[in-house]
């Protein structure tokens, strides 16, 4: 009998697997499908929530971030390529002008 | 209206401080001269308004506000005046008037005349603040500004090295006299302090009226907190009047203008110890041992000082050492009981010793400031003015008959005597024979015989930056101008005259006792006529003998003295040296302060404190250098960050839970 | 034999475990376009999910959103970019590690929580027959334009401002008309 815990455990694997990627890869396309991975996770513990609540909000919700998402893919899309156009190499940790 | 008499004087200091270089040598000078000689007149006129009163009422007592309110405790800015006070402030305001309009003379060819008239009205203002005050913080004030001023005057040449002039004698410098004289009377400036410390605790007040009316209510005679505070603010008052052990600085003031020594270190700051004994004679009055210690300090240093006198050649050290002797004087008085006594010495002595400064500098001017007396001689022709003051001058000091010293000197001996204190009494006429003697050993050298000089001749050329700018010129020597001679005369007049307002009893009125009575109590000498005369004619046969013996050594160049010095080398080392006193106090505390001070200021305050600020610098800096590798603008570090924080924030809720 | 259940069961964890192990391969493929890839079959399989939990609409927007345009545009930035093998790891082993543990402390946090937690009761109004009956696209539809309609506004709102901003970002920005490779790296250095 599968329950909402079942669907929120996945759901939080996943992310802390997206966190992971942000955190290890040196690639900002990688970084950002783990950004991805982070809000599709999201995603689906809301959808779970909605489905068990039986409150629709949830699904509503989803919607709304997956159009945020796409959006926010697309700008930041844009800028990685705008920084690395040039650039040999694609690396985030050469991206150091904010140094303190 | 008592509030002018240190006003004034404090007015001229700053007139003369703010703009005296820009006014006129003669408009500077003579305004200092002319705010003291108001201030005398003020005092005469509130003298004169005390002596209106009723004998025992003779007090004003005059507060202008309250200068310190905390709790309970509280000191004003206010006088006291009662015959004492009188006393103290004719002397200060009329001699100083005097020594100041001499001044004007003497400083004629110096350059910072504006920064030398303020010292000397600032000294005023000072030591009338110490007199009239009427509560022991104020007269501290007082006591310190004075102590401040006779830094400032006595280093008042400080760009000079060697004063000495026509003499291979080695003399400490301005600037180091000066700050000899300040470090020698701040530590008995502390013993007045842990006095005053005391006092406070003890009494809760600093008020004379006060702490007067306590003591006696609380404690008896011999209570051991009277003893040890009237202890404290005696050495104190042998740092300020240049007893044992303390007075080492004023034989090397002499470094300052002779009218600074006159004034000063003569007539009235070194009295200022006096005074203050005097004034709190209702405590020393319960402390009979401290009296004890009183009068034996003061005896010995009398003593000590005359001894060493006698083998002075420069005529300012002698009469330094002589200043020192007398002061010893007037602490015997003091403390064998006899207050009035010691205060009447004390005004005869200003007399006559302000005068032989002030002849001294007559003719230090004339001699291009060479004052050895090895190279003077025969000056009483040349100026004979100056000759008969200081002739005066000596007579008073060595007790001559019918000269106010002789009357001064006299009751002190014969009180000391009939109080019991033989010892002292026998030791004291021994230092009136010796003062008779380098009295008039002074007076020989100095204007008698032939001259040791020539005419023309050149002394001090190695000096190039001399006081006097007939340096670079030979000797003419010549009387001094009326406005030095004048205040010499009135002086003079003064030493002759002075002591017949205090006549021993069985020639006459004693005034000067009956005029301070109200402050000492009354006191008659409980001795016989005859016990009277016959100390009366000790002490003169005492001076005679010294005047014989000056003048059988020294009159027409004998060989006299030569030869006892060269047959007692020990002795005349001894006395010539000062009995090394200077030097033992050099390596014992001396060079001990310094390397402990040099200590505190390389290691201590350079290494562990400037260490320690800097090292906090050193710290932040290290801190922020490596606070700053964390923004290393690396991006997935900051994500990091966010996690762990993210994660932390996390535990501590689900903990909560 | 409830078949349902039984049924619903093992497509459950067939899909987690393809989600998961999808969301693996995003982590550790060297090369950007298997990640992707990787990415892709996470999409996938979320959406097999929503269907589970009664949002087929949801569902298809998945598949459609991410699985069609996200990911595309991903592949085609990779596509211009042309990236080297990545090197995996973070600038010293110690961050790496850290990051594992803090990951990993988070995973277990979250656990932790969520076994120990209760679900509040059902309150909402829409059972799953209620939307099986109207219709999951009607239901949503009805809402969106609704009760959450200035969200809907905004969105779309925010969906332009995207477009606008990727555009500017991604344009080259002609100042020199024959600007070089060589200068425009001179000009970001």
């Amino acid at each position: 009998m599968l329950t909402v815990t079942h669907y929120t455990i996945l759901s939080a694997l996943l992310f802390a697997i997206g966190a992971l990627t942000v955190l290890i890869r040196r690639n900002p396309l990688i970084m950002f499908m783990g950004i991805e991975l982070m809000l599709n996770a999201v995603n689906l513990a809301f959808v779970a929530f909605s489905r068990f609540l039986n409150d629709m909000s949830g699904q509503v919700f989803v919607f709304i971030v997956l159009t945020v998402a796409a959006a926010e893919v697309a700008v930041g899309l844009a800028l990685v390529v705008a920084i690395f156009r040039a650039r040999e190499n694609v690396d985030v940790d050469e991206i150091d002008l904010l140094k303190g | 209206m008592l509030w002018l008499i240190p006003a004034l004087p404090l007015l001229g200091a700053v007139v003369n401080g703010l703009v005296g270089s820009r006014l006129p040598r003669a408009l500077s000078s003579w305004l200092a001269v002319a705010f003291l000689g108001a201030a005398f007149g003020v005092s005469v006129s509130a003298v004169s308004n005390l002596i209106a009163l009723p004998a025992e009422e003779r007090v004003i007592h005059e507060t202008l506000y309250q200068w310190i309110g905390v709790g309970d405790f509280s000191v004003n800015v206010a006088f006291w005046f009662d015959p004492l006070s009188a006393i103290m402030i004719l002397v200060i305001t009329g001699i100083g008037t005097l020594i100041t309009m001499y001044a004007v003379g003497y400083m004629e060819h110096e350059h910072d005349y504006a920064r030398f008239f303020t010292a000397m009205n600032l000294f005023a203002f000072a030591m009338l603040m110490l007199v009239l005050a009427d509560n022991y913080l104020l007269m501290f004030l007082g006591w310190e500004g004075v102590g401040v001023c006779s830094y400032l005057l006595i280093g008042f040449w400080f760009n000079r090295d060697n004063l000495a002039v026509g003499t291979d004698e080695k003399f400490l410098s301005p600037r180091s006299s000066a700050t000899k004289a300040f470090v020698v009377n701040r530590i008995g400036d502390f013993g007045f302090m842990l006095g005053i410390i005391l006092m406070f605790w003890t009494f809760g007040s600093l008020a004379f009226e006060e702490v007067f009316h306590d003591a006696e209510a609380m404690f008896q005679i011999g209570a051991p907190v009277i003893t040890i505070m009237t202890l404290l603010l005696f050495l104190g008052a042998t740092g300020k009047s240049a007893q044992i052990p303390l007075y080492v600085w004023l034989p090397d003031a002499m470094a300052g203008p002779t009218p600074v020594s006159a004034l000063i270190h003569a007539a009235t700051m070194v009295t200022a110890g006096v005074y203050m004994v005097a004034r709190s004679h209702v405590l020393y009055e319960l402390a009979p041992i401290t009296l004890s210690v009183v009068a034996i300090i003061g005896v010995l240093t009398a003593f000590v000082a005359a001894t060493i006198a006698l083998a002075q050649n420069d005529l300012k050290r002698v009469l330094a050492y002589s200043t020192v002797s007398q002061l010893g004087y007037m602490f015997f008085a003091l403390g064998v009981g006899a207050f009035g006594a010691g205060i009447f010495h004390l005004m005869t002595h200003a007399f006559f010793k302000a005068l032989l400064f002030l002849s001294a500098g007559a003719v230090m001017h004339a001699m291009n400031d060479m004052i050895d007396m090895r190279r003077l001689g025969g000056l009483r022709k040349i100026m004979p003015i100056t000759f008969a003051t200081f002739l005066i001058g000596a007579l008073a000091l060595s007790g001559f008959p019918l000269f106010s010293g002789f009357f001064s000197k006299d009751e002190i001996l014969a009180e000391g005597y009939s109080r019991g204190a033989i010892v002292l009494w026998v030791v004291g006429v021994l230092v009136a024979l010796m003062t008779a003697i380098y009295s008039f050993r002074a007076v020989i050298l100095t204007f008698g015989g032939k001259p040791r000089w020539k005419e023309g001749e050149v002394v001090g050329a190695h000096d190039k930056d001399a006081h006097d700018e007939h340096g670079a010129h030979g000797l003419h020597p010549h009387e001094a101008s009326p406005v030095m001679w004048v205040p010499l005369v009135v002086l003079a007049v003064g030493a002759l005259f002075g002591g017949f307002v205090g006549l021993p009893h069985i020639l006459g009125p004693n005034y000067f006792a009956q005029f301070l009575e109200p402050v000492f109590g009354g006191h008659e000498l409980e001795i016989s006529a005859t016990l009277e005369w016959t100390l009366i004619a000790t002490s003169t046969i005492a001076a005679l003998i010294g005047i014989f013996i000056a003048l059988r050594f020294y009159a027409g160049d004998t060989k006299i003295p030569a030869q006892l010095a060269r047959d007692y080398p020990s002795l005349y080392n001894l006395l010539a040296n000062k009995y090394w006193v200077d030097q033992i106090y050099d390596y014992t505390l001396a060079r001990p302060g310094r390397w402990l001070a040099n200590a505190f200021w390389l290691d201590v305050d350079g290494r562990v404190i400037n260490g320690f600020a800097d090292g906090l610098g050193h710290a932040f800096r290290n801190i922020g250098q490596r606070v700053r590798s964390l923004q290393g603008g690396y991006a997935r570090g900051y994500a990091l960050a966010m996690l762990i924080g993210i994660v932390v924030v996390i535990a501590v809720v689900v903990a909560r839970l | 034999m409830n078949y349902g259940a039984l049924m619903e069961a093992i497509v459950f964890y067939l899909f987690a475990t393809l989600a998961i192990l999808a969301a693996l391969g995003v982590v550790i493929a060297r090369s950007a376009v298997r990640s992707a890839l990787a990415l892709a079959l996470v999409f996938v399989s979320l959406a097999a999910m929503y269907i589970l939990l009664n949002a087929p609409f949801l569902a298809v927007a998945q598949i459609m959103i991410y699985a069609g345009a996200v990911l595309i545009l991903f592949l085609f930035v990779i596509m211009v970019l042309n990236p080297r093998l990545d090197i995996i790891g973070a600038r010293s082993t110690a961050q790496t590690v850290t990051a594992i543990l803090f990951s990993i402390a988070l995973l277990g946090l979250m656990v932790a929580t969520l076994i120990g937690g209760q679900l509040a009761p059902a309150t909402g109004i829409f059972t799953p027959d209620l939307i099986r009956e109207v219709g999951h696209v009607q239901v949503i539809g009805a809402l969106l334009f609704g009760e959450f309609l200035l969200p809907f506004e905004i969105a779309s709102v925010v969906l332009l401002i995207a477009i606008v901003g990727a555009m500017t970002l991604a344009r080259r920005e002609r100042v020199d008309p024959t600007a070089t490779k060589r200068d425009l790296k001179r000009d970001l250095r």
